[in-house]
């Protein structure tokens, strides 16, 4: 069997307090992630997948936050844990690398001067030579050419691409063992995105490191995953190996992810659209299944709130939020001889 | 800060917004339209009206003085009563005693002649000065606020309409004159029309005229409104509606006075109430040093200047006209701010959600 | 860092130029007199006016006319008439009143400014914020020729805490000179108190929704770290470049009120003098010299912008 988990989030919930009322960002998710795995963690725009990985470091919290479940770090419980504990963690255990390379690095100091700081902020034994000789070692590891000259330059003299490079030098600067990426190739040409996914790939395997992926393209799980995590409105609609999403989804918003892919493995005019419509407002969900609004297979039971839970046979840990059966599922989701979401009526 | 021309100054937070907010199309919910939403805003931001009623008392203030100078105090604002006496409640009173010491606050103890005293040796009514010189400082204050206003608008259209070398002139020579002293230049330029007056083409001023400093100060602030509003016409010659237009084969004047302009409505009211404040300041420290009203002409300015050499013996003839100038001051950039506010709550809503208040939901529906 | 340095000097040169231009028109071509009377001063005899006009050359051309001006005010030849004086002997004379007045001043101003705005900063919505928010409201509304007779008329005569007005050259005592100028340094000061600690809040409100400072608490940085190095640090630059129009502003502008009500023997007062006798030639050097100064201070103070925000240093846009 694989290893223990090394993060284990159970049940976290995540509100905010906001003029219209209490808005649940996250509603109750749980997922493990264990060394030398990756999990991607997928969904539209505020789905809730930036508030999940900032509440794993506890930079969601605030006045007006509301934190609830359980996120344990190799059996340390965090979402109890003062401020100053879960500081010592950051950075140093659980590493972060954002979406925009282009403004995440403060842009008045050199780039060996911040990787630097989040040494220092550390380790104290490190002198000011043993860091400088660090970051260029770290701009190697993660195949920024001329390391050590590049190594003191300025964010704003790097390329997109490079820049997050260099994001994500930084993160792991002192060898943590999580490393969450939120949308690290967003921002990024498409080549650079496959360059950057490589990169993550490869220091997940030679590293063992456990790695959260975040981002609302499934083409970018496809490169790297071992397990996805499909949210919608602040809930998992599917959770399965990367095989059981891409070949046996069961969850009608997943079609939709999937249909509006582009793949190179498929005919070229074959992509079907987006899925119509836009996600509901938090503040504000139907009752039921929160994707009724925009699912054409909606029937009577969609009403009541389906359960994550197994709902195929064959597929253990497969699981989904959906009312129709398997049959109905594996006949409803070919549109047009491929997997997607119709149009509704 | 004597005077702080900058229109941004008074509330830092937030540049004076763009276009009014307009209902999304073919909603309904409010069809009373943009300017009403404003007004009903501005309502409610208590303050702001209760500074916008001071201000139209103060305006009422200034206004009654001819009533006042003939009918209660009998005297204009120029009229020395050096060697007259007075009768105070059967008492005797001198105006100006024989060491030049002039006489205090009577209010209506000699039927109302002077009500505040008088203002020097001259033995002139300090209430009949205070109420003409008010209107001296607020009409400059206006006009010139008018004035810049209006060339600030049309420099500002022109070059950010045009870019180009227009633009390049006009925006270095704004950036120029905005970086200069200008309380410095309006003192020599002041000074200097003072002495020599002035005669361009058929405009000719004398040295003592009210217009000169009227002209100085309206030529010294045009940068500090100029500036932005180019700043906005550029944003707004990117937005569809004026691509459009001039798709659609609209002249350039269509453009800018049709298109242009009314989306900058809010910004110039805003500026325009800022601007006159700044601009009273400026006045008065003029005319404070003798840059701006010349005598015999009074202002709230040059009533400090002479109430300041009493200041020891008789402080409230330095300290009146100053808090003239401070409660019209004050009132105009409250209200200003109220009217930002108001026009363009988005400025309003970034304070908030900035303050830790709470963030309305992202999502559009 | 040098090419930028250079630039900006030679843009400073070209304005320079423009400056003296401006001057120069505001002398001696756009009024209506002639210009021989209007420098001779009030009660000129016609001796006196005839050779001023030799003197200046008013006969010439116009560049002619620029040209000897300038030459004399930076030859030291710049005379008032009545009596007669070198401009520049007076000018020099004040500027260390002027400067001791307008640095104590911006000292006191930046100070308090900058550590109010931080902390109303951190508590945003409290009771210092609303504090700072009338402050500074009435710190633009409140002309210093009011606030000075208050202050005087009840610290100074009154209660007799300060001395009333008058400078002593830091050189001769410096407790004295110190005492003096404490009234007047905060008079302006005040003023502006309330302005800068609004606008340093709201640049660091402004600078913590920045991406980089939330990378900055994901690498472990305390909180007052991320404040310090991160928020604050960059929500100083702007306030670099309106503390350098502000102080030009004091120098070449304020000092003159100020002095001239705290009886501080200064380049300011000097020129208040000379504008209540209508006395042009001291006008026009201090307005040229002032002028000059602020020129140079803004050029400074882009350099400075420069070396604290290297995207503008290396040439990219600033923003
Ligand atoms: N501090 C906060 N206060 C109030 N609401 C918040 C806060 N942070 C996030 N939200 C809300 O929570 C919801 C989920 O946001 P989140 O950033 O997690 O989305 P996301 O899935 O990461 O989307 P994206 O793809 O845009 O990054 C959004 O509706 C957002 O407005
Ligand atoms: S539960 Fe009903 S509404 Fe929800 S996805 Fe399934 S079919 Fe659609
Ligand atoms: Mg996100």
């Amino acid at each position: 069997m694989s290893p223990a988990p090394l993060l284990s989030v159970r049940d976290l919930r995540v509100g905010f307090a906001t003029e219209g009322g209490l808005l649940q960002a996250v509603d109750g998710i749980n997922f493990d992630v264990r060394p030398g795995e990756v999990l991607a963690i997928v969904g539209e725009s505020g789905s809730g997948k930036s508030v999940t990985a900032q509440t794993i470091m506890g930079l969601t919290r605030s006045k007006n936050a509301r934190i609830e479940g359980s996120v344990m770090l190799d059996g340390v419980e965090l979402v109890e844990a003062p401020d100053a504990e879960l500081r010592r963690l950051r950075g140093d255990r659980i590493g972060m690398v954002f979406q925009d390379p282009m403004t995440s690095f403060n842009p008045v100091y050199r780039l060996s001067k911040q990787i630097g700081e989040a040494m220092a902020a550390h380790r104290d034994d490190l002198s000011k030579q043993d860091m400088h000789a660090r970051a260029v070692e770290l701009f190697e590891a993660v195949g920024i050419p001329d390391a050590a000259r590049r190594v003191d330059d300025y964010p704003h003299e790097f390329s997109g691409g490079m820049r997050q490079r260099a994001m994500i030098a930084m993160a792991l600067a002192l060898e943590p063992e999580l490393l969450i990426a939120d949308e690290p190739t967003t921002a990024l040409d498409v080549t650079i995105q496959a360059q950057i996914l490589e990169l993550l790939g490869q220091l997940n395997r030679d590293r063992q490191l456990a790695t959260i992926l975040i981002t609302h393209d499934l083409g970018v799980v496809a490169e790297v995953a071992d397990r996805v995590l499909v949210m919608y409105a602040g809930r998992v609609v599917e959770e399965g190996s990367l095989d059981e999403i891409f070949y046996d989804p069961q969850h009608p918003y997943t079609w939709g992810l999937l249909g509006s892919l582009t793949r190179l493995d498929r005919p070229r005019p074959k992509r079907l659209p987006q899925i119509s419509g836009t996600p509901p407002s938090l503040l504000d969900l139907p009752t039921g299944c929160s994707f009724r609004p925009r699912c054409p297979h909606e029937f009577a039971k969609c009403t009541e709130l389906p359960a994550l839970e197994e709902r195929t046979a064959e597929s253990p840990r497969h699981c989904d939020r959906c009312w129709l059966s398997s049959e109905q599922k594996r006949e409803k989701r070919q549109v047009g001889g491929q997997i997607g979401l119709e149009a509704p009526a | 800060m004597a005077f702080d021309p900058r229109p941004e100054a008074a509330v830092p937070a937030g540049a004076p917004g763009g276009a009014l907010p307009t209902a999304p199309e073919g909603v309904s919910a409010s069809d009373r339209g943009p300017w009403y939403l404003a007004y009903k805003r501005f309502v409610r931001n208590r303050v702001a009206v209760a500074f916008l009623g001071l201000f139209i008392l103060i305006i009422v203030f200034v206004l009654a003085a001819p009533v006042w100078a003939t009918h209660v105090a009998h005297t204009g604002p120029n009229e020395t009563h050096t060697l007259e006496k007075l009768h105070v409640g059967g008492e005797i009173r001198e105006v100006v005693t024989p060491e030049g010491k002039p006489i205090g606050p009577q209010l209506f103890g000699a039927g109302g002649k002077f009500f505040l005293g008088a203002d020097s040796r001259l033995g002139r009514d300090e209430m009949v000065r205070l109420m003409y010189g008010g209107r001296t400082s607020l009409f400059i204050g206006i006009v010139s606020g008018l004035i810049t206003t209006i060339a600030a608008v049309i420099l500002g259209l022109l070059a950010g309409y045009y870019k180009g070398w227009v633009d390049a002139i006009i925006a270095r020579t704004l950036d120029v004159l905005w970086s200069l002293p200008v309380l410095l230049f309006g003192i020599a330029l002041g000074v200097s029309l003072a002495v020599g007056g002035l005669k361009i083409g058929p405009l000719e001023l004398s040295g003592g005229s009210i217009w000169v400093p009227i002209l100085v100060i309206s030529i010294f602030t045009v940068p500090y409104v100029a500036r932005p509003i180019r700043g906005e016409v550029l944003a707004l010659g990117q937005k569809e509606f004026v691509e459009a237009a001039i798709a659609q084969g609209a002249g350039s004047g269509r453009v800018m006075f049709g298109e242009i302009l009314p989306n900058l409505a809010s910004t110039i009211i805003v500026f325009f109430a800022l601007n006159i404040a700044n601009n009273m300041l400026f006045e008065a420290a003029l005319s404070f040093l003798g840059a701006g009203v010349q005598p015999p002409n009074s202002s709230w300015g040059t009533m400090i200047s002479i109430g300041e050499e009493l200041l020891t013996t008789q402080p409230l003839l330095a300290i009146i006209p100053g808090v003239m100038i401070l409660l019209t001051v004050l009132s105009l950039n409250i209200v200003g701010d109220g009217l930002r506010d108001a026009l363009d709550p988005r400025a309003k809503v970034r304070l908030e959600a900035h303050a830790g208040m709470v963030e309305k939901e992202g999502t559009a529906v | 860092m040098a090419r930028f340095i250079v630039r900006r000097l030679v843009g400073m040169v070209f304005v320079l130029f423009v400056v003296s231009l401006i001057v120069f028109l505001i002398f001696n071509v756009i009024p209506n007199s002639p210009p021989a009377q209007r420098l001779a001063g009030k009660n000129a005899t016609p001796v006196l006016v005839k050779s001023i006009e030799e003197e200046w050359g008013f006969d010439d051309s116009l560049p002619q006319q620029y040209l000897t001006m300038m030459k004399k005010v930076f030859t030291g030849e710049l005379i008032q008439y009545s009596p007669r004086v070198p401009v520049d002997e007076r000018i020099v004379e004040g500027i260390p009143a002027t400067l001791s007045l307008s640095i104590g001043a911006a000292i006191i101003w930046l100070f308090f400014g900058l550590v109010l705005g931080y902390y109303s900063a951190l508590r945003a919505g409290g009771k210092l914020d609303k504090f700072l928010t009338g402050l500074s409201i009435a710190g633009i509304s409140i002309p210093v020729f009011l606030l000075a007779p208050v202050l005087i008329y009840f610290l100074a005569e009154k209660l007799k805490i300060f001395p009333n007005g008058f400078y002593v050259p830091l050189t001769e005592d410096p407790w004295e000179w110190f005492t003096h100028l404490v009234l007047p340094w905060f008079t302006v000061a005040i003023l502006s108190i309330g302005f800068y600690s609004r606008v340093l809040r709201s640049n660091m409100l402004d600078v913590m929704n920045e991406d980089y400072v939330r990378t900055a608490r994901a690498k472990g940085l305390s909180e007052r770290q991320v404040m310090l190095r991160h928020v604050l640090r960059n929500s100083l630059i702007p306030i670099i470049t309106l503390f350098g129009l502000d102080f030009g502003a004091t120098v070449a502008g304020t000092a003159i009120i100020t002095e001239t009500l705290f009886n501080i023997e200064g380049v300011g007062l000097y020129a208040a003098e000379s504008i209540a006798k209508l006395e042009l030639p001291p006008i026009m050097g201090v307005t040229l010299y002032g002028a000059f100064f602020v020129v140079f201070i803004n050029a400074l103070v882009d350099i400075a912008y420069a070396y604290l925000d290297p995207r503008v240093r290396l040439g990219t846009s600033a923003q």
